[in-house]
């Protein structure tokens, strides 16, 4: 989706603004949706890309205003309406109004850390051999899917070059559709020169890389 | 203490009176429901308040800095040797290192969301998520540097890394000249979570305590 999450190139929104010395939590309620968000997430309920397809898809003017950890919540207010993990009174009064949904996998305190340290590992075997390898000359396809994608705007119809192949990994595309797919294809690192993205203005001799399946791309 | 009450003063404060409130109610009903375990919740929170930061992240350079072997095994499969160190899982299932060399500098930045090495940097700054990083990073690297006080050697090409898939990567600053003989330990202490997103440079030795 063209959203306006994908914001490499965009200006107008003024210099970085590194706070010294930032806390690591802003509020209370920061430390609270750092551990729901999480939480939630090991229900097996959605997956990452389902939940990225969510903070993506709030409404443009309220994902510009919001920080982070507001974006977190009001999409994982949204899952659980589109799972019927809830409904809108119940998030509306702080209170259980009907039983819960069946088949939600709960977070024991006990299995966190063995959880985190496994993580989601998306890799998986290859079933075929990789189409391109480091050194080839690929051009980003020319995509504007409605659904997830993670092919930033600013790289489409680009040509670059391969500087690294991953293995295959899980296709994010097909990973947040519903039912969820995991579709899984190579995926490379390709370099473009910064002059080739952004014209005359570049910075001198940099590149900017992105992470690409091979459904994103075409030998050119 | 002297206390400024202009309007957006107050207006943040009612909107995180609001944000407070919601997500009070939203783990009352999450709890009742079922759904979390409360102290689940608490403990995700403390991990990555207590145990999980840049700290990870600069045990993992210095000994990359001390170590040749280790930095040699950190380049060709940086999720093996990290995990060796006791660090892995969560945003850090696919980890690639990027070594900065004279004339050659990296910088890593998730323009779609806010992709970032959960397991050796901890929770991203607020910065790393927000609308001007992630706008500029790809097209002004040099002009971002500049807003963080850096100022690279003339020539010095950069690479910036958009994080758009599930790898994760961690910048290995030049180590600091000055610093021949030190322990790890000494040379973590030079090890910034900026310098290894890129956006700084290991700090000089008389920085250190």
């Amino acid at each position: 989706m063209n959203g306006v999450h994908d914001m490499g190139g965009l200006q107008g929104f003024g210099p970085v603004a590194p706070q010294a010395d930032e806390p690591l939590f802003h509020a209370g309620w920061e430390r609270r949706a750092l551990g729901l968000t999480l939480a939630m997430g090991a229900t097996g309920q959605w997956n990452i890309d389902q939940s990225r397809a969510a903070r993506e898809s709030l409404p443009p003017a309220l994902y510009l205003g919001a920080g982070y950890y507001r974006i977190w919540i009001e999409a994982l207010e949204r899952l659980m309406l589109q799972r019927g993990l809830a409904d809108a009174d119940e998030l509306a009064a702080g209170q259980a109004l009907r039983p819960a949904a069946a088949g939600v996998r709960v977070l024991p305190a006990a299995d966190v850390d063995a959880t985190l340290q496994r993580g989601t590992p998306v890799a998986r075997p290859p079933t075929s051999a990789a189409r391109f390898a480091v050194g080839d000359a690929v051009r980003a396809l020319n995509l504007h899917p409605p659904g997830h994608t993670r092919l930033p705007r600013y790289v489409r119809g680009h040509v670059g070059t391969v500087v690294t192949v991953h293995g295959v990994h899980i296709f994010p595309d097909a990973h947040a559709a519903t039912p969820p797919q995991e579709a899984p294809q190579w995926l490379y690192t390709v370099a473009f020169d910064a002059t080739t993205l952004w014209g005359p203005g570049a910075d001198p001799g940099g590149q900017v890389s992105v992470d690409a399946w091979d459904a994103y791309l075409a030998p050119a | 203490m002297p206390h400024d009450h202009n309007d957006h003063h107050d207006h943040d404060h009612t909107h995180l009176d609001a944000m407070d409130l919601r997500v009070r109610a939203l783990q009352t009903l999450l709890v009742e429901k079922g759904y979390v375990d409360p102290a689940a919740v608490d403990r995700l929170i403390e991990t990555y308040e207590t145990h999980v930061g840049p700290h990870n992240g600069a045990r993992v350079v210095a000994r990359a800095w001390a170590d040749p072997a280790f930095a040699a095994w950190l380049a060709r499969d940086a999720t093996a040797a990290i995990a060796s160190l006791g660090y892995g899982g969560r945003q850090g299932e696919h980890m690639v290192a990027l070594f900065n060399a004279p004339g050659l500098h990296h910088m890593v930045v998730c323009t779609l969301c806010s992709c970032y090495p959960w397991p050796v940097l901890g929770l991203p700054p607020v910065w790393y998520k927000s609308a001007p990083y992630r706008s500029r990073a790809v097209m002004d690297p040099r002009g971002v540097l500049a807003e963080f006080g850096v100022t690279l050697p003339e020539g010095t090409r950069i690479t910036v890394r958009d994080s758009t898939a599930e790898v994760r990567y961690l910048v290995v600053p030049m180590r600091p000249a000055g610093t021949d003989g030190w322990p790890e330990a000494r040379l973590a202490t030079l090890v910034t979570r900026d310098a290894m997103i890129g956006t700084g440079l290991a700090q000089a030795p008389e920085a250190a305590p």
